[in-house]
């Protein structure tokens, strides 16, 4: 049965549905249904639930969750996300699952609260310190907002390394039916690293600090091993109409607006395509290197100045054209504009 | 032969890497020997901080996780929330607890967060080298003050446990020293006292413990403890500052 949920809702649900132990924020528009929404069906579950006192703290105390071997997450928006790049550098280091969504807004600094993509950078780039990669999951409907939460999970715990669901205001605060399918809770991963007491087994220790000669270069070697294999195994994406001339390459509120403007210029007899990343680390390349020879061009639309452009064209290698048309400050594309630009290509 | 000196279990058998004279040895020990008396090794989970001290995982024989700088009570409150019938502690010196971490600690504090926090107040950086720490006298020349704190340029030291004490959350404050047998014995009571606090689930506990620097405070060892006694004592005065366990 379909049910009426906006976005944030969605995600709050997908997420105690996917066996959220532990939940940690700070209020931040346009995220704060997601938190208001935890504050109270994480009691109804006798899960935990702290309005912590920054998102420093709120990142931190998924840190400590994790260690103690919750499935743990916090959720912000842009500038709260910022502070909570220190604790993701630091999970990174310790090699600790664990969730934060960013419900993106305009920025630089405080911005406006309207959805905005202008994060890609600092979520796929890595965006604290050090050398690592979060795994970065971008819904494009209110359901996938159900349902992301548990991939999201699950593929932090299997790689041990902090996952994010990267959305923007727009999504988040849509209503939209969905349907609350059954969602798969059961934990991925060892657990030989939780600390919960020695009890019957050697003391454990959870560190990222490796003075010893060489010990710190043989982590970050491990990391970009297991970096590698995520690389290899997790590439996810949504393509439609492979046969296209011109590929629309967007995820989140944009792949919504390419779809539109993709259904209305073929009516009309043109050959669009749209290809949406579902992760954007790792990022999709697989597809688009064997797109490439096939196609006349890529038109990747985002709400940003240009940002996962220079992915698709890592990606494509100078084989075909790569055009972009964006929206920055939180200004949002419209099927319009997106036809002209293609009419222009 | 009966022995006299003997490590606690939850002490590890790694050398500690602290300067001669330094407090944080002293009251790793005592921790260590607290926790084995509660006869808790197997249910605690430790937090190291960024610090001198950030080896502690090192040096403790059960569960110890590090936490970025300052952030250990928000480490904590994670862990016990989720795990609230394990023992959680955080270890923490002054520029960690008291400057970078000031809003983690007094929220956790007022939150009443069942944990205990061992502050070591060294009124120093000592990891970074010297530098004027939140808990430093006023006239005390580090390598940031080297005119001496001066409160128009620096503010005043801050007194942690009476701060904490105007808080509700907070069940248990306490501070001792490490510059005398007598006053070692002392802080091992309250570091006890504190524990058990927890075990109780009464709430909030913190001690804090005068710990001399010599190297950066740039002293003799004996010096340095008499500079505790003379200087740190005046600033920071010894005792229970609030146990709500009493009322
Ligand atoms: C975010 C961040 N800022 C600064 C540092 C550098 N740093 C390491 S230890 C330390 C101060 C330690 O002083 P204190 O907490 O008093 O511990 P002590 O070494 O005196 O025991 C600083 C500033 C850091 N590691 N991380
Ligand atoms: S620098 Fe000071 S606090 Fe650090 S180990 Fe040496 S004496 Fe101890
Ligand atoms: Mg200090």
């Amino acid at each position: 049965m379909k049910k009426l949920m906006k976005g944030n809702e969605a995600l709050g649900e997908g997420a105690i549905q996917a066996g959220c132990g532990a939940y940690f924020g700070y209020p931040i528009t346009p995220q704060n249904e997601l938190t208001e929404y935890m504050s109270r069906r994480m009691l109804e579950e006798k899960r935990v639930f702290i309005q912590s006192e920054s998102e420093l703290a709120a990142i931190n105390m998924v840190f400590g969750a994790s260690v103690a071997g919750a499935r743990a997450m916090t959720s912000s928006s842009s500038p709260g996300v910022s502070l909570k790049q220190e604790g993701l550098s630091y999970m990174a280091g310790c090699e600790l699952p664990g969730l934060v969504v960013n419900v993106q807004r305009g920025g630089p600094g405080l911005g406006n609260i309207s959805g905005s993509q202008a994060d890609y950078f600092q979520a796929v780039k890595g965006g604290g310190h050090g050398d690592y990669h979060l795994i970065v999951l971008t819904p494009g409907s209110v359901q996938e907002m159900y349902e992301m939460p548990a991939l999201a999970f699950t593929l932090s715990e299997k790689y041990r390394t902090p996952a994010m669901i990267l959305t923007d205001g727009i999504l988040a605060q849509m209503q939209e039916p969905m349907e609350q399918v059954k969602i798969d809770s059961s934990r991925a991963g060892d657990r030989d690293w939780i600390l919960d007491g020695c009890k019957g087994r050697e003391p454990r220790k959870i560190r990222s600090l490796l003075m010893e000669e060489g010990a710190l270069e043989a982590h970050n070697l491990h990391l970009q091993a297991k970096y590698d294999m995520i690389r290899k195994q997790e590439q996810r994406y949504q393509l439609i109409n492979e046969q296209a001339e011109i590929m629309l390459v967007a995820y989140g509120i944009s792949a919504r607006v390419c779809y539109t403007a993709m259904q209305e210029a073929n009516k009309k007899g043109s050959q669009i395509g749209l290809l949406r990343p579902l992760t954007v680390w790792p990022f999709p390349e697989k597809i688009l290197q064997e797109l490439a020879p096939k196609i006349k061009a890529f038109l990747v639309i985002e709400l940003n100045a240009g940002q996962m452009i220079e992915d698709v064209k890592l990606a494509v290698n100078g084989k075909t054209p790569v055009h972009f048309y964006g929206r920055s400050g939180g200004g949002c594309v419209t099927p319009g504009e997106i036809l002209r630009e293609i009419e222009k290509i | 032969m009966k022995k006299l000196f003997f490590k606690p279990e939850s002490l590890t058998d790694t050398d500690h890497k602290y300067c001669s004279g330094c407090g944080h040895g002293i009251v790793h020990r005592l921790v260590a020997e607290v926790i084995d008396e509660l006869g808790i090794r197997e249910k605690t989970i430790g937090i190291a901080p960024v610090g001198c001290a950030v080896f502690a995982y090192d040096y403790w024989n059960f569960d110890v996780t590090e936490a970025s700088h300052g952030r250990p009570p928000a480490v904590a409150t994670g862990i016990k929330r989720f795990l609230p019938d394990r023992v959680v502690f955080t270890y923490q010196g002054d520029g960690d607890l008291a400057a970078i971490g000031m809003a983690e600690t007094i929220h956790a504090a007022n939150r009443g967060e069942n944990i205990t926090v061992i502050f070591i107040n060294n009124a120093i950086y000592g990891m970074t080298t010297g530098q004027m720490a939140p808990t430093s006298l006023l006239g005390m020349k580090t390598t940031t003050s080297p005119f001496g704190r001066d409160a128009k340029l620096a503010g005043y030291p801050i007194r942690v446990g009476e701060l904490l004490a105007t808080l509700e959350g907070t069940t248990y404050l306490a501070r001792c020293a490490v510059d005398s047998a007598k006053h070692v014995l002392e802080a091992k009571k309250a570091i006890k006292k504190a524990f058990e606090v927890q075990l109780a689930e009464k709430g909030y506990s913190l001690v804090e413990i005068l710990s001399q620097c010599p190297p950066n405070w740039k002293m003799s060892v004996p010096e340095s403890l008499e500079y505790v006694r003379k200087e740190m004592m005046t600033q920071f005065p010894l005792g229970v500052i609030k146990d709500k366990t009493k009322v």
